[in-house]
């Protein structure tokens, strides 16, 4: 039996501690804790950049309103001017439009008279000569153009 | 009852248990004389412990971790952390030293819930007469471990003090006085106090260990022994002891295992304290 025989496995056992000790020390410590801490690392990290992405979109975010509220407000003050623009090229339009269209009244008005002038002169002038040819026909006779020029002038006159 | 078992009486069958193989390295054996059975399981179950953690260390990664990696690192932390509450120094020896305390103490006692006739029936068949199974229930592997402990309770205490503080606290402490005569006087007590802590600590360790395993392992042995000499017929019942009783020295054992890690790990970050 002997269950409390201490012998000589006992230095066999202190060697076989210490050589597991000596290997867990060198080849099974060093590359977990190593893994450990760096995915300690890595996790940190992670969680630093999305801290950091979430602040950086709240700013995108911001500047973001900010740019599409000056958008709009310039764009309002562009719709704003081209308005004005618009209205300004329609006032001087509609000036210009009755400044042709008097001065072609004007000259259509001078033609007429001047049409009407004529037409005038030339039914004095032919109304004349017909009542020549009128009266020479009721005389009988020719009246002598040249000794009635008084008399005919007169009469167009009267006209 | 002895046709049952192969012409074995009930006390032969404890006793056969409970022999080692016993190998004398002289023709006078007693103290120069070897268990090849510890030597042999104390080594094969410290090969595992290694192959098993080395596995996963060598093809440990920092990205995300596999199942067998997640255990080992998680066995890692769990130790790192017991550690770190006992000694706020470096723990770049102590860290794997508690690991392999605790992980070798554990899969030696292990072999305690295997069933008490199996590894033994096995080594008779490959010729060997005795064969214990459970590493821990050899005192030469607690006291392997408790004295290793000591050593390096000694060891690490004069890394962190130097010999002269070590032995002026050896001398002055824990009994502290302000003028010479008192020192002096407290002096033999003090050496006392040392003396007997360096005694008490490797035996209480050891034995700690030893008797926990040893007991259940005789309780098994019991079970086992009864089930075959006597209770034939309540065999079930037999079963349903064992089972009872294996669930419960699991609980032993990692006790046991945390225990030897922890207080190994204790007694040296208490050496290098400064008085």
């Amino acid at each position: 039996m002997g269950a409390l025989a201490i012998n000589a496995t006992l230095i066999g056992e202190v060697i076989a501690f210490a050589i597991l000790i000596a290997l867990t020390l060198k080849f099974v410590w060093p590359p977990l804790m190593n893994a450990i801490e760096e995915r300690q690392r890595k996790i940190a990290e992670g969680l630093e950049a999305a801290d950091r992405a979430h602040r950086e979109l709240a700013e995108a975010d911001t500047r973001a309103a900010d740019e599409v509220r000056k958008a709009r407000a310039e764009a309002a003050s562009i719709i704003e001017r081209a308005n004005q623009q618009a209205a300004q090229i329609v006032d001087k339009a509609r000036i210009d439009a009755l400044a042709v269209a008097a001065r072609e009244k004007a000259t259509a008005q001078a033609d007429i008279e001047n049409m009407a002038h004529r037409a005038r002169a030339e039914l004095r002038a032919q109304v004349a000569s017909l009542a020549v040819e009128g009266a020479s026909k009721i005389l009988g006779r020719e009246i002598d153009a040249g000794t009635h020029k008084a008399l005919l002038d007169d009469l167009v006159a009267g006209i | 009852m002895s046709a049952e078992s192969g012409g074995e009486s009930f006390t032969e069958y404890i006793q056969h248990h409970l022999t080692f193989w016993n190998a004398p390295l002289t023709h006078a054996g007693g103290l120069a004389s070897v268990h090849i059975d510890t030597l042999i399981m104390s080594c094969v179950l410290g090969g595992i412990f290694f192959v098993w953690f080395w596995w996963f260390a060598r093809r440990a990664t920092s990205g995300v971790p596999g199942k067998g990696q997640a255990f080992v690192e998680l066995a890692l932390e769990f130790v790192d952390g017991q550690v770190k509450d006992a000694w706020h120094g470096s723990r770049k020896f102590l860290g794997p030293m508690a690991l392999t305390i605790f992980f070798w103490v554990f899969v030696m006692s292990l072999m305690d819930v295997l069933p008490v006739d199996g590894i033994p029936t096995a080594a008779e068949a490959t010729g060997a007469k005795y064969f214990r199974p459970v590493p821990t229930a050899d005192v030469n592997v607690t006291f392997a471990m408790s004295l290793s402990v000591l050593v390096l309770t000694i060891f690490f205490g004069f890394r962190a003090k130097g010999v002269r503080h070590y032995f002026r606290d050896v001398v002055s402490a824990p009994f502290t006085a302000k003028n010479v005569f008192m020192k002096v006087l407290l002096a033999p007590f003090n050496i006392l106090m040392f003396v007997i802590e360096m005694i008490t600590q490797p035996i209480s360790l050891a034995l700690r260990l030893f008797g926990n395993i040893f007991a259940g392992d005789l309780l098994f042995m019991l079970v086992a022994g009864l089930m075959t000499h006597f209770l034939s017929l309540w065999y079930p019942l037999g079963i349903l002891g064992y089972a009872v009783w294996s669930i419960f020295e699991m609980l032993i054992i990692m006790i046991q295992a945390f225990i030897f890690m922890y207080l190994s790990v204790t007694y040296i970050a208490m050496a290098q304290q400064h008085h």
